[in-house]
């Protein structure tokens, strides 16, 4: 109702406008322009600080020693963890990119052999939990007790088969088969006149796919990819089941001596926030590197 | 520009540049071609009219291979396209050859498929520098000589989205001569553009043309036809109806259906 009434009031006006003589319209047209107000914006974020102040209030005063948080938050065995935490999601990402950017072009190749060989490994890497795979890896003995190539290097998989590399093969090669269905959207959101101007230059199918295809879909590819960057930071935390010696791993071997259960994942929670945050910010920058030549941000808000 | 011509005059006269013998293409059910045959010399410009979907634009892809034929026979250059001749059997090329059989050509599209993320000068030397790797500076120096050809050295820095549809066109005809090619396909150059910008993408095609480049263009412009063309030909229903040069066929057509499709252009 509230809204018609300004239209209703202008429609009123400009009839009055009509009959009114030329010095009124004059004064009219000099009158100020005020802009619309959000009541409702600081109705809004009144309540919300509200609420958050009864939050932290609430955790002020809970069972939580907060010198604890500050003494461990740059303990030693955290430290290392985050590190630990940083360095794996880095590698288990990169190889989760290549093993999706490799993959996605196979499936929408004209070769079925690669198409399907595409196919079987997304089915299957995404038909299973992560965690089963975690195990698995570092189970691997128990299916292959040596890896290597017979008579020449032999090495028993018992060694071999680290927390780390069971780790960074269980997170990267999942996360590859996730990575290939957003780089295969990215390929199809491409325009097929693309495809074809490349051609008509005579590229053939990898280089315009490198050179063309791939620096277009990155604008979409790479939203979802942050996204999946984020959660695998966070999907780190499941290889403390393998003993690799990640933040939460390092966090709760700390608080299974001390018992400071709350005051220690306030710790591992504090540095997840802080390091997904400096990643978004990264994430920004790389959209606005794609976003070159694309125009017209503004309409996209 | 000489360097953009120079591979038409050294080929002996006699051979055409397109040579198509029963060319036929089909989609499923719908026979896109029925039987082409077609010769086009060096020098020539030909231009092909007819209603949509009475194969121009199929004939065009066929050429440059965007479209693989069903049956007949295509030469571009002197060469079998698309294929190797073994005793009685035509076997496919594989990838590579074909991208090196597409270099002949240039293609111009109806919607200028510039790479949205290069720079109008960005896209003219990609395919030099990154297909035929020539040296960059080279690359340089005649993109730039190319896009002042078209008018557009000014805008050498400036991204697709930044240009008007006429301009995306002259830059997209200017990648297409940067690959050097010995003919030039255009597919309705012009029906993407608002009207008063098709001038000056004609303009650019009527230089080329004067230049002696060899070209192939699907329009539905009958004036630059009129003006420009070597030769006309009007196809219908996958197959040439008419050919001939342009006073033949634009004002004085044998055929029936010519000469009512070409009243229903003029309106």
């Amino acid at each position: 109702m509230g809204r018609q009434l300004p239209g209703a009031a202008m429609l009123s006006a400009g009839v009055a406008a009509a009959a009114a003589p030329a010095d009124e319209l004059g004064a009219i047209s000099h009158l100020k322009h005020v802009p619309r107000r959000y009541w409702g914006r600081y109705v809004a974020t009144a309540l919300i600080v509200i609420a958050l102040l009864f939050i932290a209030n609430a955790f002020a005063h809970g069972k939580i020693e907060w010198s604890y948080v500050a003494r461990f938050l740059t303990a030693q065995s955290i430290l290392s963890g985050l590190v630990n935490t940083i360095v794996m999601s880095v590698l288990a990402m990169a190889l989760g990119i290549v093993l999706g950017v490799v993959t996605a072009v196979m499936r929408l190749s004209t070769n079925p052999v690669l198409s399907w060989v595409a196919r079987g490994y997304t089915w299957l890497f995404r038909g299973t939990p992560v965690i089963l795979q975690l195990l698995l890896w570092f189970n691997l003995a128990l299916v292959f007790p040596t890896i290597g190539i017979p008579g020449l290097v032999e090495m028993r998989t018992v060694d071999l088969m680290t927390p780390f590399l069971a780790t960074l093969l269980g997170l990267g090669i999942n996360q590859g088969a996730y990575t290939s269905e957003v780089v295969r959207a990215g390929l199809l959101s491409v325009d097929v006149g693309q495809y074809e101007a490349a051609k008509s230059i005579g590229m053939p199918r990898l280089l315009a796919l490198r050179r063309v295809i791939l620096p277009q879909a990155m604008r979409v590819i790479i939203p979802p990819i942050g996204n999946e960057f984020v959660g695998m930071i966070k999907l780190t935390s499941l290889a403390s089941v393998i003993q690799f010696a990640e933040m939460l791993h390092s966090a709760q071997n700390i608080y299974y001596a001390n018992a400071r259960v709350i005051e220690l994942l306030i710790v591992a929670g504090i540095w997840y926030v802080v390091v997904v945050t400096v990643l978004s910010l990264a994430q920004a920058r790389v959209e606005a590197f794609y976003a070159r030549g694309a125009g017209r941000l503004a309409a996209r808000q | 520009m000489s360097g953009i011509n120079g591979m038409n005059g050294g080929a002996q006269p006699a051979q055409p540049i397109v040579r198509a013998v029963d060319l036929r293409k089909s989609f499923g059910e719908f026979h896109a071609l029925q039987g082409i045959t077609l010769d086009v010399a060096a020098g020539e410009v030909l231009c092909v009219i007819g209603p949509s979907g009475s194969g121009k634009s199929t004939l065009l892809r066929c050429i440059n291979q965007l479209e693989t034929v069903s049956d007949g026979a295509l030469w571009v250059g002197g060469e079998l396209v698309g294929f190797r001749r073994v005793g009685d059997e035509l076997h496919a090329l594989s990838e590579t050859e074909i991208a090196r059989q597409r270099l002949k050509t240039g293609m111009v599209f109806q919607r200028f498929n510039l790479f949205p993320h290069m720079t109008a000068l960005e896209n003219v030397v990609e395919g030099p520098l990154h297909v035929q790797k020539r040296p960059r500076a080279d690359v340089s120096a005649e993109a730039r000589a190319l896009l002042d050809r078209v008018g557009l050295l000014h805008k050498c820095d400036a991204f697709p989205i930044e240009l008007s549809g006429g301009q995306q066109q002259r830059v997209a005809i200017a990648r297409a001569l940067a690959m050097r090619p010995q003919l030039m396909l255009f597919d309705e150059p012009t029906s993407a553009l608002d009207p008063e910008l098709v001038g000056e993408v004609l303009a650019v095609m009527r230089d080329l043309a004067t230049s002696g480049m060899t070209m192939i263009v699907v329009t539905h412009e009958l004036g630059f036809a009129r003006d420009v063309a070597s030769r006309v030909l009007f196809m219908d229903q996958g197959r040439i109806v008419e050919t001939g040069t342009p006073e033949q066929v634009l004002s004085a057509p044998q055929q029936a259906r010519t000469r009512e499709f070409i009243s229903a252009v003029r309106g």
